[in-house]
């Protein structure tokens, strides 16, 4: 198929970007977008233009490096994926595509389609662990049973990839699914109760300090979030803070 | 006597370890605040080392080319992680593991480091759970456990098909905790480029901001490299696009010996290739060979009808199918090793008998799985006389369940159901057993300079077992290396901080500096995945699956061929000062091009076939094992470690010959 993309296009952190338009034809309906980029960005490299510059990695929806709000949609069109395994069989011959970088006040553009995520990094060093060290004398790991439901619903929370689909997707820019997901793993978990007051308190506060918004319920975060991850976390989240400031030491 | 020294401690096997950690040198705390250690890498290694050495108390500076510890491709792994608990009572101890790994690595590795890594095995589960780690438990609360190709017990532990993911967000939760006691620091989007030695120690590296293009100097009294394996030599694998071999073959060139680079192992159970476009491959899980069976059709009328899409593999009778792995290895069936299933599948595709419009796929297939789960089911809650539909419908639940996120990620990939009808799979390059050789301690051969994880050669032998990588990764960087660095750093209590601005790290900046600066000058005409694309073909071909010494030759010329072209015209645009993916690729490319040819190299004098290197000319020719790998002890029984001479075909061979006090030598058959 033959398609036009519009493209943002940004030199650096402090140059005005805008949108710029590009064609690429005999694209075949089983490339993923990704390869689709690829075959876009040869072509500017044997036309001597610089490529358009976009995070990815693993290409295989875990690693959480690919972004991209294609069409208006944080991942594209599909649901449950992230962008590197979005197929072209979701786009028509002929259609106009989309695709510019994360929208946040918190995740600032680097170049073209790649932002800044490091305001994740800080909210997970606020409190996203458990204080263990790795001095090889932990318990047995049979030593605390828990119990199936637990054990699954701490996975489904610990499942988030750090990608920022929800924010991107949040008319507020919320951060609160991400930090929501992360809190609900720990407190889901025995290992995670002797931190739960300082842990839950801490991220909130990094994360409102990192410029992340708050959260009014619309729940695009969780339509668009690639790995499914339940709003449940963010009311999770909520309840552990209310607890938390209740308790004095 | 050899320039290698492997250091391995003297006494029995089972206490090498335990008496070794008694009498090494330690450093008091006092003095840990006054080493710095540089950590390159981080992945389940890099990760666990980079917290645990600052737990300790060391500065640890830890280096990653991604914008967060959190996307290295440890994460990808999906199986699990094998530990020598014995959970299950189904007879596994640490010997059992110990044996299955060295027999699994088909007698290629080192005995004594293989042991180690059984040894700590268990406490690595120990460590996660305490972590945090979600594994998958069972109604009694406790950890469940699964089995994996080439062992007869089930020892691995998983979290759903995510468990790299979720060890590696472990080990990144303990790094967070030491960035925010200050105890590292993190240096996000920084990219290694050389390393630098003082009076033949390791005392630090340069590195490019890949941002700013700022080129930096960083020192340390000790450098660990983490950087994972060179798998995407072949351009097309299961890696993530951006993995690379740069800084273990930085260090090669400056003293680090390279350790039997052919062995490269090919996972049976990726998906298959659709097109020239193909940027990378997926790999599904081994573990769905614990319940999908391998087949493709007995005739070649089927398998026309089945390629032209004329026939669907649903409608194909019991009879007409060859379950080969099945025929041919009836005691582990499926889940025989990868490179006996990988071999087996690429066997089958040669003979005409692949089942896409490629002819490189075979199936794997779920549906006896579905009825034999659905049956169970329907007895558990008491269904008496269940219609086939409903039995169905409980099985797949049960699939869904156990590989629920595979299915769907090969159905986002393929656009079919597998459900409903075999996936198609197809070997790809997975994992390098091969890297940077490394003593007892993981040091190389360069003083100071450490290399772990996948980056290494030490415990794989010619093949890795399924749920073996995430353990190394973390005995290594958890168990092992904490204790092993503090023997030579004991020496550095005295040194102080080393300084940046001497002659020693000028002269290898300039190196760096200058080589960025040919490529934004040469102005060639063709882009960087040109030749990347062209490496990966030959090595595929000639330095695939199954090698001979024709191909190889061919294949070392060729390379050599393409490298030089590179260097007279490759194009990289934009500028230095800048984010530049282009350059960066383009400095990993001229690396991979380097590797390759010193790969082929190593396989052409390795005239036997073992683990993950075939040589079509070493086979067996009668008996019950005709037509299977033919091992040859006598001749071959050591580490193949090269010495960098210059061109990589000038590489000088090192012998470390290998010695197995406890476990005899055998032919693997697992028929």
């Amino acid at each position: 198929m033959n398609l036009t993309l519009k493209i943002w296009r940004q030199k650096g952190p402090q140059e005005k970007g805008k949108m710029v338009d590009y064609k690429v034809s005999d694209i075949s309906e089983h490339m993923s977008f990704l390869e689709m980029m690829d075959v876009l960005n040869e072509q500017l490299v044997n036309s001597g233009e610089e490529p358009v510059a976009f995070d990815h990695d693993c290409r295989e929806g875990i690693c959480g490096m690919c972004s991209l709000h294609i069409n208006g949609e944080a991942h594209g069109p599909d649901r449950g994926i992230t962008t590197c395994q979005l197929h072209m069989r979701m786009f028509k011959d002929g259609e106009t595509i989309t695709i510019e970088p994360w929208r946040a006040k918190a995740f600032p553009v680097i170049k073209d389609l790649v932002v800044d995520r490091t305001a994740f990094e800080r909210i997970q060093q606020a409190g996203g662990y458990i204080s263990v060290n790795t001095s090889g004398n932990t318990q047995d790991a049979n030593a605390i049973p828990i119990s199936k439901h637990a054990a699954d619903e701490a996975m489904d929370a610990a499942a988030c990839i750090g990608c920022g689909a929800c924010v991107a997707s949040c008319k507020n820019s919320s951060a609160m699914l991400f930090v929501g997901a992360k809190v609900s793993q720990f407190a889901l978990l025995p290992q995670g109760q002797v931190e739960a007051v300082d842990r839950v308190k801490n991220m909130v506060a990094q994360m409102d300090l990192e410029g992340f918004g708050n959260c009014t319920n619309t729940g695009a975060c969780e339509v668009e979030c690639p790995k499914e991850i339940s709003l449940e976390n963010i009311a999770r989240m909520n309840r552990e803070l209310v607890k938390a400031s209740l308790i004095k030491f | 006597m050899s320039v290698l020294d492997s250091k391995v401690p003297k006494g029995p096997i089972k206490d090498k370890w335990t008496t070794y950690k008694d009498k090494i040198n330690l450093v008091n705390p006092a003095n840990k605040r006054h080493i710095d250690v540089i950590v390159v890498g981080t992945g389940l290694a890099g990760g666990s080392a980079a917290a645990s050495l600052a737990e300790l108390g060391y500065n640890v500076k830890a280096f990653a080319y991604q914008d967060s510890p959190r996307r290295a491709h440890s994460i990808a792994a999906q199986g699990g992680i094998n530990a020598a608990k014995n959970y299950m009572g189904d007879g596994d101890s640490t010997y059992r593991l110990f044996y299955d790994t060295v027999k699994g690595g088909d007698y290629r590795s080192r005995e004594a480091n293989v042991y180690r890594l059984a040894e700590v095995s268990a406490n690595i589960i120990d460590q996660c759970v305490a972590q945090g780690v979600p594994f998958a438990r069972d109604y009694g609360g406790l950890l469940d456990n699964r089995s994996f190709g080439g062992v007869l017990v089930s020892r691995t532990f998983y979290a759903k098909g995510q468990t790299g993911q979720q060890l590696l967000l472990g080990c990144y939760s303990a790094m967070n905790r030491q960035i925010a006691r200050g105890k590292i620091e993190m240096y996000n989007r920084h990219e290694m480029l050389d390393v630098v030695k003082v009076d033949g120690k390791a005392r630090g590296i340069i590195a490019r901001n890949l941002i700013t293009g700022e080129i930096e100097r960083h020192s340390a009294h000790a450098v660990v490299i983490a950087t994972g394996g060179y798998g995407n030599v072949y351009f097309l694998s299961t890696n993530a696009m951006g993995s690379n071999a740069t800084a273990a073959w930085k260090i090669h060139k400056k003293g680090a010996f390279f350790a039997n680079p052919c062995f490269t192992q090919i996972h049976p159970t990726c998906i298959p290739r659709s097109g020239d476009y193909q940027s990378k491959l997926t790999l599904m899980s081994e573990s769905l060979r614990n319940d999908g069976r391998i087949w493709v059709p007995k005739n070649m009328d089927d398998v026309k009808g089945i390629q032209e899409g004329t026939l669907k593999p649903t409608q194909l009778k019991e009879e007409d199918r060859d379950y080969f792995l099945e025929r041919r290895y009836p005691a582990f069936g499926n889940l025989v090793p990868r490179d006996v299933a990988s071999r087996a599948a690429k066997e089958r595709c040669d003979a005409g008998h692949g089942v896409n419009a490629t002819g490189e796929a075979v199936y794997l297939d779920f549906a006896a799985a579905i009825e034999r789960y659905g049956t169970e089911q329907a007895k558990i809650h008491g269904v008496s006389n269940p219609t086939k539909e409903k039995i169905i419908e409980l099985g797949e639940a049960v699939i869904e369940e156990k590989y629920g996120n595979l299915f769907q990620m090969y159905e986002k990939i393929i656009d079919e159901n597998p459900y409903k009808t075999p996936m198609m799979i197809y070997p790809a390059t997975h994992y390098t057993m091969g890297g940077v050789w490394v003593d007892y301690n993981l040091m190389t051969t360069v003083p100071g300079l450490y290399c772990i994880g996948e980056a290494n050669f030490s415990d794989h032998g010619a093949n890795r077992l399924g749920a073996s990588a995430l353990m190394q990764g973390l005995a290594d960087g958890y168990f092992v290396l904490p204790y092993t660095i503090g023997d030579y750093l004991a020496d550095d209590i005295r040194t102080g901080p080393i300084s940046t601005s001497t002659k020693e790290f000028d002269e290898v900046e300039k190196e760096v500096k200058d080589r960025i600066d040919f490529f934004m000058n040469n102005k060639g005409t063709k882009s960087v995945d040109h030749f990347h694309k062209r490496l990966g073909k030959v090595m595929w071909d000639k330095v695939g699956m199954a090698r001979n010494e024709k191909g190889l030759k061919e294949a070392m010329a060729e390379i050599k061929e393409i490298r030089e072209e590179f260097w007279k015209d490759v194009k990289v645009p934009g500028s230095h000062n800048e984010m530049n993916l282009e350059l960066e690729k383009a400095g990993r490319v001229a690396d991979f091009l380097e590797l390759g040819e010193l790969f082929a190299k190593d396989a052409l004098v390795r005239e036997e076939s073992c683990g993950g290197h075939f040589r079509e000319e070493s086979v067996e020719l009668e008996g019950e094992q005709k037509g299977e790998a033919k091992r040859k002890d006598k001749e071959f029984a050591f580490v193949s470690a090269w010495e960098y001479k210059g061109e990589p075909a000038d590489a000088v061979l090192h012998k470390e010959q290998l010695e197995f006090k406890d476990i005899e030598l055998k032919q693997r058959s697992y028929k």
